[in-house]
């Protein structure tokens, strides 16, 4: 469902001397299959190992050894497919794509040509001005990725790493449904929550875990569609970005200075925001893609699809729409909770058996605050979300005041410890006595009897007299109950 | 130990692992005595392909001394067995190199169903057609072979999940109101008046053991060896990419990457396998797939499909082994297409991954021996060894060659 006719919103435009230009972009995500086991083999994955000793015999294509498929990797593959709501294929088949280089031993990568697991699919994407686009998905395979080339070690030799090499992938190839930057990032950023909700990658883009493949051209708004470049390789979010604004631009100017611009691969210079030619089309390699005779079709039988399909968690966008139906959360909040799936569970613990829309509004404004003040991830959150539970308890239950519970979330923040006891052994209890606030106020009108005069004429001194009652009351005092009495007393 | 391939290439490559099929072998009891000479990557029907030279047929024709190659590509296997050197040996089979060889030196050999045999550890030539098998002396001895090196293996997919029934016991069993098939097809053209005959003694011995023959066809057997030399060289051209110099075996440096890997595989690769890998990348080329590979498939199938038709009609078919008995070292040697055509009568079974016996029949006017081919049903050697059971029983053959050192 490419929508070539969608124009991008005119924010996105880029205006220059001849007139306005739209970025089309699609792109190639490569997902690393959170898998203990690589795709053909049964050698680690895991990250930072010494090089060169997490590969099997296979792996370095010793002669006469076979790939066997890890089955793992092709239910993570297909749960990542669902998720994208996309044609899961009952029939599949794995190609080698023919090529060298040294970190490819055996001289060929298996991927997926001609029958990829999963088909066409779609994913609706959050931008951050609020509105959403749907992206469309091409395909998603399943493919071995490469070992690792060391060019920096020895100024005359390349060492090589195979550590990686044979390692699960998943490639998701988006439609060019793309039109600006920033909604590349909002598409990556929406498959990487899904993918780490379903559990099928862990998404680290530093550790290159998840990385991106940028194919941009730009075209008059509306217009015939350019000539693409593709950008290989980019590992976060912000160099995606950075690559595509640089990509447009350059080739926006080839094309005003009357060139045409060429397709080709290229890099993007992480230094410099630049990118650079790679190989050309000519230069293309051809990579005599057959079918693997060295392993099966895979069948998926529609029981074991139904299976795989029942044990689905829920998914941000269910989720969103269960936030804003059941709990009365606006979409924004709404989106903004689901957006991770740690933020998602943490904020439902702290819900739990509490006003969910107070709950919300608690995480939001405090929480994911103060984690944003202090670069905290939400996962390394000193406060649990079980404490932030009993806070908002707290508050529901006019034990404590906004006020209070905030200090006591700074405290637990700083020392630890349990938010109830906090509140009781430091008597931070909320004063909602009425006797005992009346007390204090009259003793405070008693002290200050011109100030309480002119109340009567100027209403809004009646502020001045709930902060004294507060700052006497230690802020425990209930400031409902505070102005109530006040009002009484002093406007009546 | 070393293991060549009979190639340059895998210079003194050890491998530190054994392969599944001579792990069965060490099981049950065998004993290895040595490895044998190949055509290089078991490219070639000859033996005249390996690096470390041709290996030479212990027959030679009655009164003559010329020195006749053995068959290949598993040449150094039969030789070894025809003379005497052991029991049996071990072979592969992708477009007859266990049969052929089989025919040329008097020994029976057999390629079982694909994927009765593991591919693990075998270094690989064609995929989807390699399969390994025993050469030995006599049917009851590859039956014991067979058997041992059979069963499937979880570290290779296409190895079948299929008992491994005794197939020594199937060597005496009855062939009574069998129906063997005799494809009209393999009656070619140039065709030796003596393999005619052998053919036709072959029927008569089955004859008279109770069993039916049928004439039956197959049609699209003229196309086999086309497809074979365009799916064996596209498989090939894909799995010799590892052979690169970078991790193990032969590497000839050169100024740079791309250098090093011309002059690694360019002089670490013999000419056949150079020629193969051409062929093969060729066919797997852009634009030029569909018209080679794709149409090569669609022969690939056509050709099960009439195996398929063929065995609603019988239980098994009799077929020579190959077009002529063993030839001259140098005879075919620059004529690769004259090559080719040794493996008409056997590229049918790899192709339709079924199994084939070659059993020694009688030697020709030549005093040269020459075999009969029992070709069965998927996962049914037990017909291929009754049948060639019979066969060995009526033909008496117990010509040895001279003495040949």
């Amino acid at each position: 469902m490419f929508t070539a006719e969608r124009v991008a919103d005119k924010s996105d435009w880029i205006t220059t001397d001849t007139g306005d230009w739209e970025i089309i972009i699609g792109l190639e995500i490569h997902a690393q299959v959170a898998s203990k086991a690589k795709l053909f083999s049964g050698a680690a994955t895991e990250y930072g190992a010494e090089p060169n000793t997490q590969v099997s015999l296979v792996d370095a294509a010793m002669p006469g050894m076979l790939p066997v498929l890890n089955e793992y990797c092709v239910e993570q593959a297909v749960r990542t497919g669902m998720g994208l709501r996309a044609q899961i294929n009952a029939f599949s088949r794995f190609d080698r794509k023919n090529y060298f280089y040294p970190d490819l031993p055996q001289g060929y990568q298996i991927s997926q040509l001609y029958h990829p697991i999963v088909g066409e699919g779609e994913m609706l994407v959050e931008l951050d001005d609020g509105d959403s686009i749907t992206v469309g998905i091409e395909r998603l395979h399943l493919e071995q990725d490469a070992g690792k080339s060391i060019h920096d070690l020895d100024p005359n030799a390349t060492y090589v790493d195979l550590n990686r090499c044979g390692v699960a992938l998943m490639e998701i190839v988006s439609k060019p449904d793309m039109r600006s930057a920033r909604e590349a990032a909002g598409y990556v950023r929406k498959l990487r929550s899904l993918v780490r909700y379903l559990g099928t990658c862990d998404g680290d883009m530093e550790k290159g875990n998840l990385r991106a493949d940028v194919n941009v051209s730009v075209r008059r708004p509306g217009g015939e569609l350019g000539t693409r470049c593709e950008i290989k390789n980019l590992n976060s979010m912000r160099f995606i970005q950075q690559a595509i604004e640089y990509e447009a631009r350059r080739q926006i100017q080839i094309i005003e200075d009357g060139g045409t611009v060429d397709q080709e691969t290229r890099l993007f210079n992480t230094d410099t925001g630049e990118t650079r030619t790679m190989r050309s089309k000519e230069d293309a390699h051809d990579y005599r893609y057959f079918p693997d005779p060295d392993l099966l079709p895979v069948k998926l039988s529609e029981d074991w699809l139904a299976r795989i399909k029942a044990d689905l968690p829920e998914l941000p966008d269910e989720k969103k729409i269960r936030y804003v139906k059941d709990f009365g959360l606006s979409e924004y909040d709404a989106g903004v909770l689901v957006s991770d799936r740690e933020k998602a569970a943490y904020y439902e613990e702290v819900a739990k058996g509490n006003d969910k829309k107070l709950a919300a509004n608690w995480v939001l404004n405090e929480v994911f605050g103060k984690l944003n003040k202090e670069n905290v991830e939400i996962t390394d959150c000193p406060v649990s979300a079980a404490a932030n539970c009993a806070i908002v308890a707290m508050i529901s239950s006019d034990v404590i005041s906004g006020k209070i519970a905030k200090q006591v979330f700074e405290i637990c923040w700083e020392e630890g410890g349990d938010p109830v006891a906090i509140v009781e052994e430091r008597g931070l209890k909320q004063v909602t006595d009425t006797g005992a606030i009346e007390a204090m106020i009259d003793e405070i009108i008693a002290a200050n009897p011109d100030q309480a005069a002119k109340v009567k004429d100027k209403p809004k001194t009646l502020g001045w007299f709930v902060g004294q009652v507060m700052k006497a009351s230690q802020g425990k005092a209930n400031p409902q109950a505070v102005n109530k009495i006040l009002c009484e007393k002093l406007l009546d | 130990m070393r293991t060549t391939a009979g190639s340059k290439i895998l210079g003194d490559f050890t491998p530190p692992y054994e392969s599944t099929v001579s792990a069965n072998l060490w099981r049950d009891g065998a004993v290895m005595l040595g490895k044998l000479n190949m055509d290089e990557f078991a490219m070639g029907s000859s033996n005249e392909n390996s690096a470390f030279g041709p290996v030479v047929n212990p027959w030679r024709a009655k009164g003559g001394e010329q020195k006749l190659v053995p068959g290949g590509s598993s040449g150094g296997s039969a030789a070894a067995v025809a003379a005497g050197l052991c029991l049996g040996a071990t072979a592969t089979d992708t477009g007859g190199s266990i049969r052929q060889p089989a025919s040329f030196t008097g020994t029976v050999g057999i390629k079982p169903t694909y994927g009765r045999c593991s591919r693990w550890g075998i270094v690989a030539f064609a995929s989807s057609l390699d399969q390994a098998g025993p050469i030995t002396r006599t049917v009851e001895d590859a039956a014991i072979m067979l058997r041992s090196m059979s069963g499937h293996d979880p570290k290779d997919s296409t190895s079948l999940k299929a008992d491994v029934p005794d197939f020594a016991a199937a060597c005496t069993r009855s062939l009574k109101g069998l129906r063997i098939g005799v494809p009209k097809e393999y009656r070619v053209e140039g065709m030796p008046a003596e393999i005619e005959k052998i053919w036709a003694d072959g029927m008569d011995w089955l004859r008279a053991e109770g069993c039916e023959l049928v004439d039956v066809s197959l049609p699209h057997t003229k196309y086999a060896l086309p497809a074979y030399y365009i799916i064996a060289p596209a498989e090939a051209s894909s799995n010799l990419a590892r052979y690169d110099g970078m991790r193990y075996g032969t590497r000839i440096e050169g100024a740079d990457l791309t250098e090093t890997y011309e002059k690694t595989r360019g002089q670490g690769f013999g000419e056949e396998v150079r020629r193969r890998i051409m062929i093969g990348a060729y066919v797997l080329s852009a634009g030029f797939y569909d018209a080679y590979y794709i149409r090569a498939q669609k022969v690939r199938a056509r050709i099960a499909e009439d195996f398929k038709n063929a065995f609603s009609q019988c239980d098994a078919l009799l077929t020579p082994t190959a077009p002529s008995a063993a030839f001259g070292i140098n005879a075919k040697f620059n004529d690769p297409v004259k090559m080719y055509l040794n493996d008409i009568f056997t590229v049918t079974a790899n192709l339709a991954g079924l199994p084939g016996i070659s059993v020694p029949a009688a030697l020709d006017n030549a005093g040269l021996p020459l075999g009969l081919q029992v070709i069965g049903k998927a996962l049914d050697e037990e017909t291929c060894f009754a049948v060639g059971g019979a066969l060995e029983r009526a033909a008496c053959f117990n010509a040895k060659p001279g003495k040949w050192w």
